[in-house]
């Protein structure tokens, strides 16, 4: 084992001990600041009650839907506008304007587009992943070699199709990618947020809870979005890992 | 022998600008022939291959290619200075660019892959990754890369401008002999004069605002051919002269 693996432990280990001591210390009251050891019992409560897998999955439901729409318009979106000069000049004050706009502050107008529905978190989710992609695509696009444009034309392959499939998304794809894994943390970040508004999910749960001081469950399921997001980030890299192979 | 390609009063202007690039060139190129284009950087001499290959349109004159035209083959086909390879594929699909679109069989395709890198040294090298090789193995990609589309004519611009001396002159020596055994026409576009004089059948001088060619020689040395050589050596000094005659004229720049 490494060093840094063994560190890295330590440093976990000690964090849940110094908690464990103060927990019990009594120092803190119990409903402010629960013992880690109280967290197993509580999470297996929350799963043989069934409220962890429905929670669970209702979020990554709203996560998914989010993240994919918002990361696919990003992306194609972004590209667009780096390949046409009149939708770069179009967009250029838009996009100043409404960037800055955080995504949690549309909460109220998806509530009242779509109600506290599925669709109004989906829709929160995937305004702060759009931003995302888009500037990374945009980014990214606007970097690739022409020389390399010129070299497939040169081939044979000049249509904006061609250049698109031989140069352009192959060029442009270690941006891309990492826009989309940005993307992937930030849509974690704001599916909590966009729940605790009544919408089904993790962040309801938590809400309800917190509302009960049963501070125990709130942190069984911090522990689980960070559980669920550690999952998503591993997975991708992964893929992105085969994706870029040719990149030392 | 018959020529492949004819530029009747070819000229070329980027937009915006005023006076054209060059104006009035005609040239044409025998096939099997080696012709050589020197001048000074900024003279157009790629702007030239551009307009020859099709990727910029001429301001003036016309192109005629007597070249028969086959889905299975590409009739020019480019090399450039910086090789110009995709870092995302492997040095045969790299090589594979130009046979894609063309109607090849996927064996034909392999086949032929396999003979370019052959012919270029590099058999073994297909399942590399272009970062793996060094600049001289880049540029035989390239070269590699051309010669797949079994093209009549090769424009190369530069194509070992950026190598060590040492690469430079086994490269040329490869190259003459992968111009022996196949044929090809070649448009070779240099600013060494040493080296047009020692690969040419004929060097043109591009010089002028616009430019022109300014003057052409026959390099009649007979091949193989010495780097010392006398003959070589003579066309190559007369080249120099009229070249730095054109430079103190303002010609070029
Ligand atoms: N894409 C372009 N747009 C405008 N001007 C260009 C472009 N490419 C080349 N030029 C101009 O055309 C002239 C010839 O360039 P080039 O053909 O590259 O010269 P050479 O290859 O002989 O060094 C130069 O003055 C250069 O600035
Ligand atoms: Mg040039």
């Amino acid at each position: 084992m490494s060093r840094r693996t063994l560190l890295g432990a330590g440093g976990l280990f000690a964090f849940l001990l110094i908690w464990e001591l103060v927990a019990r210390s009594g120092v803190v009251e119990a409903t402010l600041l629960p013992a880690p050891s109280k967290l197993p019992a509580t999470l297996i409560s929350e799963v043989t009650l069934g409220f962890w897998h429905q929670m669970v999955l209702a979020s990554l439901n709203h996560y998914l839907i989010g993240l994919i729409s918002g990361s696919l318009l990003g992306v194609i979106v972004g590209a667009a506008v780096a390949l046409f000069p009149v939708l770069d000049d179009v967009q250029s004050w838009l996009a100043r304007l409404l960037r800055p706009i955080p995504p949690l502050a549309w909460i109220p107008f998806a509530i009242i587009w779509f109600g506290i529905s599925e669709t109004a978190a989906a829709f929160i989710i995937a305004i702060g992943v759009f931003w995302i992609n888009y500037f990374t695509a945009y980014t990214a696009v606007r970097a690739v070699d022409p020389d390399l444009i010129e070299l497939a034309s040169s081939f044979g392959h000049r249509s904006l199709g061609a250049s698109l499939r031989k140069v352009i998304l192959p060029a442009a794809a270690p941006g891309i990618l990492s826009g989309l894994r940005a993307g992937l943390g930030q849509g974690w970040m704001t599916v909590v947020a966009a729940e605790l508004f009544g919408i089904t999910g993790i962040g309801q749960r938590m809400n309800e809870a917190a509302g009960l001081l049963a501070t125990e469950v709130v942190i069984v399921y911090m522990l689980t979005i960070a559980l669920l997001y550690g999952i998503s980030d591993m997975l991708f890299v992964a893929a992105q890992n085969r994706v870029l192979r040719w990149q030392r | 022998m018959a020529a492949i390609v004819n530029l009747n009063g070819i000229a070329a202007t980027f937009p915006g600008a005023e006076k054209p690039v060059f104006a009035d060139i005609d040239l044409s190129i025998e096939r099997g022939e080696f012709v050589i284009v020197v001048g000074a950087s900024g003279a157009g001499k790629s702007t030239l291959l551009r307009v020859i290959a099709d990727l910029l349109a001429p301001s003036a004159g016309t192109i005629s290619h007597e070249i028969e035209t086959r889905t299975d083959r590409r009739e020019i086909a480019m090399v450039f200075q910086e090789a110009r390879l995709m870092p995302w594929r492997k040095v045969s699909d790299n090589v594979a660019l130009g046979l894609e679109g063309l109607s090849v069989s996927v064996d034909a395709r392999n086949q032929r892959i396999a003979d370019a890198l052959k012919l270029v040294g590099l058999a073994d090298y297909g399942d590399r990754w272009a970062h793996e090789l060094s600049g001289g193995q880049r540029q035989r990609v390239g070269i590699a890369r051309g010669l797949a589309v079994d093209p009549d004519l090769l424009l190369m611009d530069e194509p070992f401008g950026a190598l060590d001396a040492i690469t430079r002159q086994s490269l040329q020596d490869e190259l003459l002999r992968i111009w022996e055994e196949t044929g090809k026409s070649i448009l070779f576009v240099t600013h060494d004069i040493d080296e047009a004089v020692y690969l040419g059948d004929r060097v043109l001088l591009l010089g002028g605002a616009p430019a022109k060619v300014v003057r052409s020689y026959d390099v009649d040395a007979p091949r193989p051919r010495s780097r010392e050589g006398e003959d070589v050596g003579r066309v190559g000094a007369q080249v120099k002269a009229d070249l730095s005659t054109l430079f103190d004229e303002g010609g070029g720049i």
